[in-house]
């Protein structure tokens, strides 16, 4: 359904499409081996002009495992953008060699405007604050996974969620869902855009500064990490940093069936004490984020069908 | 009061918000037509108490567009031998193509030759328009 499509935002794909997406991710975890060759012969383009270990990782043992090769670079200063070489430029070269590419780029739109000049499919793989459709992806597979659902919840969202792309991402998403309600846990400095909100309408959230007062009433606690790179001022920075930290006594205030997501890297917004509990699934999180990008890429591929 | 004769064949533009009309003035380039053209601010009006009016004395293209924009609320009036052909009410268009630039720094059309980038009405009645790349919301 997906083959040959774009991923630039989560509501590229409909409900449908995004089901079978995860249909097929829990497929694939059910026995891993019998895709190891699916997607051999493939070149996967990973074009990160910004630096993120994490998804660059995820994406590339996602083709890996999948039997694709992968090429790519991990820093803009390591490509011909250093020559001063366009994106779009840079696009129609690497769609001439590869079968689909992944891009990450600090500027708002990047994947949006590589979309219209590439031969192959793009998959946004973050661009600024603004999207970044694989990480809503992976927080629909866990949930599903671990929430059985993806309705009738209570998500809260905590920390950075003006800059927080995966937040904005995430709650665009959850809303096609019935009976999705939100709490906002966040500093003033830090609230969520009021173009979201509206989306949302207004009995459909709440807002306010204290996880202490709210965290009993959450199935799903989303916290997110406190962004340095998205702040001018290295003393504004410092001063939310610290503004939120999750311990065991919060945790203690949580329901017994409520779950502790974050996209990662954390910094201190989580103790690491709360790893211990069965209840924070961040690193589950980041498997079920290879295996949804597996899914991914090969649906986009056309295999899998 | 200032008189303008009748027009015998052209366009007038009126309704226009007083205030709105110098812009509307220079952003069709008025200022560079060969054929006579007025422009009068503050006249009176039964319906808006004040308003601007523009009449070109020639059948010339005008872009719709731009001119929604500015003031979605003006009327334009063709006039031939005298008399008016046609009256075109405008709306705020739905899409823009090529007048707005993104004003969102974060935005790819800030460092790439993106060109002429579509701008989607979401707001009518703040004028509000969002960018097709980084989705962030401007107006005129």
């Amino acid at each position: 359904m997906i083959k040959g499509k774009h991923l630039i935002e989560v509501n590229d794909f409909s409900l449908e499409e995004i089901e079978d997406l995860l249909d097929f991710a829990d497929t694939i975890i059910q026995d891993q081996s019998k895709y190891a060759g699916l997607c051999k012969g493939n070149l996967i383009a990973t074009l990160f002009y910004e630096p993120s270990t994490r998804t660059k990782f995820s994406f590339e043992s996602a083709a890996l495992r999948l039997g694709a090769k992968v090429i790519g670079f991990a820093d803009a200063m390591t490509s011909s953008v250093s020559k001063g070489e366009s994106l779009v430029d840079t696009i129609q070269t690497i769609s001439c060699y590869a079968d689909l590419i992944v891009m990450r780029h600090p500027k708002e739109g990047a994947p949006r405007l590589a979309s219209k000049y590439s031969q192959v499919p793009i998959i946004n793989g973050g661009d600024g604050g603004h999207q970044h459709p694989t990480q809503t992806l992976t927080d629909l597979l866990t949930i599903r996974a671990l929430k059985g659902s993806l309705s009738n919840l209570t998500i809260g969202l905590c920390g950075d969620l003006k800059f927080g792309r995966t937040t904005h991402s995430l709650t665009k998403t959850m809303l096609r869902y019935p009976d999705i309600r939100f709490i906002f846990i966040s500093p003033e400095e830090l609230r969520i855009s009021e173009y979201i909100k509206e989306e949302i309408g207004r009995d459909r959230y709440e807002e306010t500064n204290s996880l202490d007062n709210n965290i009993g009433k959450l199935d799903i606690l989303y916290m997110t990490r406190i962004q340095k790179e998205r702040f001018f001022s290295e003393q504004e920075y410092l001063r939310l940093k610290g503004y939120y930290i999750l311990d065991n006594n919060k945790m203690r205030m949580a329901k017994k069936d409520m779950i502790v997501m974050h996209p990662l890297p954390r910094v201190n917004e989580i103790a690491a004490e709360v790893d211990h509990d069965d209840r924070a699934v961040y690193f589950k999180q980041a498997r079920y984020g290879m295996y949804i990008r597996m899914a991914l890429i090969a649906k986009m591929l056309g295999k899998g069908e | 009061m200032i008189n303008v004769s009748k027009l015998k064949k052209g366009i007038v533009i009126d309704h226009i918000k007083a205030g709105n009309g110098y812009k509307i003035f220079r952003q069709l380039g008025l200022d560079k037509l060969e054929d006579p053209v007025v422009l009068l601010k503050n006249i009176p009006s039964h319906k808006m108490e004040i308003k601007d009016l523009i009449k070109i004395e020639n059948d010339i293209y005008l872009d719709l567009t731009v001119l929604g924009l500015i003031d979605s609320g003006v009327t334009i009036n063709i006039i031939e031998n005298g008399k008016r052909k046609e009256k075109i009410k405008l709306e705020l268009p739905k899409k823009v193509l090529g007048i707005l630039k993104c004003r969102n720094p974060r935005c790819i059309s800030t460092v790439e030759d993106v060109g002429d980038i579509e701008f989607t009405l979401v707001n009518p009645v703040t004028k509000e328009y969002q960018c097709e790349y980084c989705h962030e919301k401007t107006s005129l």
